[in-house]
């Protein structure tokens, strides 16, 4: 059995690789190695609480039944998920680690001597006050993330469901749960404590059912800082070193991840929580709308124009992922270079369902990561390129945001991609995108439509180069 | 007189929040869908409060309410252990560099 002070040496030796494990995503070339790291973390770790408990009866070989079921279920998942569906991927697993810090609060609410926080009614208080906290934030991440992946799945609708007096309504909620913690603490009575995390998947389904589907990249990494923080009270209750590093980093890496994906959106936090958004100017914009010349193409079109290029600047968006585009784009951009045509890539940091999104998809389709530029490193370089084809992406292109004040995305930073000489816009139909508002791009003088799938016609473009 | 461990521990939580903070804001923008299912593989730590969970029953029950609450946390934590460090490693083993020869 290993002392009480070793094990902790040895947790906070795994809670370094996490910080280190993190640090490696600083690059590319370095990130292969940090997963590594994080990998070594968690063996420690878990070794470590086996050594420290030292038994070794049939318990343990249930544990270890357990470990491996879920081991294998884990590791077919990794496996078989395309890359597209990614984002539901992360939100289901938020979920997991949403339950499980449930599941471990109340199995330290029913037998707390196990933990060494006093015996069942009379826990000790600070214990209790972390337990609650982990079990509720665990709760909200559990069914916020369960809802976010049902509408990410397609399962869901992903327009925003509201009603009246759900401010309200989830303002009582959260009020309630701040009551019931503080009662729960003074009475340490288990009907509470259901009685909470009830209330708490509750709220977690309530916050998330408003908010949009192009608001999911907000809603992800809002969830994935919340299992961080249920992850941190769950190891105050254990006085774990490991679980308070690990949760700390998980939170705030979620926190910086929503406000970066806010800024691209320049929307307030609040506001995206708030919910709504998209809803209601849709029905505004279908009512003023006027018709107004574009003019079309066929892939023929487009491949003469970028035959004639010198530099292309592909701009993906979630259309992209959804017509699984990103095999026959590649293929198109070879063809490109092969004559001598520079291409690029810019990718709009809100581009797809989830923060990075865009760059797991061309990454996947063998696109090298050093021709795939952020918006602040490439958005000047759209003035000096001759084509820029747009591929499912739509309000990140709209130049509105630079010069409608009355516009919902004005002032959010969008890619200027209006400076081309010629802009290749694929896509289904003139319909609005998410914000609801039309692309002003759509009429440019320089402008050409591609009406069709993405995937086709990329395809199509590629056989006529 | 003594300090209370609790301040230890938030001692730790607070700056581990910095290091979180300055590591995070490091993290390329590329490969942030990576960063968020490798924060989800280690958020799965939590399997050691499971493991104690489960761990807990003695000889003659290893089955009780709580235990095998601890038992599914198991689990549903190794779900995620594995699945998010091999999702991940999956990911990243798709960044590469241009080619020369290309």
């Amino acid at each position: 059995m290993l002392s009480a002070n070793l094990s902790a040496i040895f947790y906070l030796i795994s809670g370094v690789l996490f910080i280190l494990a993190l640090r490696g995503l600083s690059s590319p070339e370095t990130s292969r190695q940090g997963n590594f790291f994080g990998i070594l973390g968690m063996i420690i770790a878990i070794t470590v609480t086996f050594l420290s408990i030292g038994n070794f009866s049939t318990g343990f070989v249930v544990v270890l039944i357990f470990l491996l079921i879920g081991g294998l279920i884990g590791a077919f998942i990794a496996y078989k998920i395309p890359m597209t569906a990614m984002p539901e991927l992360v939100a289901g697993f938020h979920s997991l680690v949403g339950l499980a810090a449930v599941f471990v609060a109340i199995a330290a609410f029913l037998n707390p001597q196990a933990f060494n926080l006093g015996s069942p009614g009379n826990i000790k208080l600070g214990s209790l006050i972390e337990m609650s906290i982990g079990a509720a934030v665990g709760a909200i991440t559990f069914s916020g993330s369960i809802i976010a992946f049902l509408k990410l799945q397609g399962i869901m609708s992903g327009s925003p469901i509201t009603f009246k007096g759900q401010h309200p309504l989830n303002a009582l909620i959260l009020i309630s749960i701040v009551i019931i913690t503080y009662l729960l603490c003074s009475t340490q009575s288990s009907n509470l404590f259901w009685i909470l995390l009830a209330m708490s998947f509750l709220i977690g389904f309530l916050l998330i059912i408003p908010i949009g589907g192009a608001d999911m990249p907000v809603v992800i990494s809002m969830l994935n800082s919340y299992s961080g923080w249920a992850a941190a009270g769950i190891g105050f209750t254990l006085e774990n070193t490991a679980l308070i590093i690990t949760g700390a980093l998980v939170g705030s890496s979620g926190a910086i991840l929503s406000y970066i994906m806010c800024k691209g959106m320049n929307r307030s936090f609040f506001n995206v929580i708030l919910g709504g958004f998209g809803a209601t100017e849709q029905s505004a914009s279908v009512q003023n709308k006027e018709q107004r010349p574009v003019k079309s193409g066929n892939a023929d079109d487009a491949a003469f124009l970028m035959k004639n290029a010198s530099s292309v600047i592909i701009v993906p968006g979630y259309g992209m992922a959804v017509a699984q585009a990103q095999h026959a784009l590649r293929e198109m951009v070879d063809t490109l270079k092969k004559n001598d045509i520079k291409v690029s890539y810019a990718i709009h940091p809100v581009a797809g369902r989830m923060p990075g999104h865009m760059n797991v998809l061309l990454a996947e389709a063998n696109v090298p990561y050093d021709e795939v530029f952020e918006l602040e490193e490439i958005n000047n370089d759209f003035a000096n390129s001759d084509v820029a084809f747009v591929i499912g992406a739509n309000d990140v292109t709209n130049p509105v945001a630079k010069t409608d004040p009355q516009s919902p995305i004005y002032g959010m930073p969008v890619l200027d991609v209006e400076k081309c000489k010629s802009v290749l816009f694929v896509k289904r139909s003139l319909s609005p995108g998410y914000a609801g508002i039309d692309n002003d791009l759509f009429y440019k003088e320089n402008t050409l439509m591609l009406f069709a799938d993405a995937k086709k016609m990329t395809e199509d473009i590629t056989k006529n180069l | 007189m003594e300090i209370d461990p609790f301040i230890f521990r938030l001692s730790i939580f607070i700056l581990s929040i910095f290091i979180g903070y300055y590591v995070v804001w490091s993290v390329t923008p590329s490969l942030h869908t990576p960063l968020m299912s490798v924060t989800n593989a280690i958020s799965s730590v939590i399997i050691v409060g499971a493991i104690i969970a489960g761990l807990a029953g003695n000889s003659n029950t290893i089955f009780n309410t709580s235990s095998i609450f601890g038992f599914l946390a198991i689990s549903l934590a190794a779900i995620n252990i594995f699945g998010g460090f091999l999702v991940t490693q999956r990911m990243l083993a798709m960044y590469k560099k241009k080619k020369k020869d290309k």
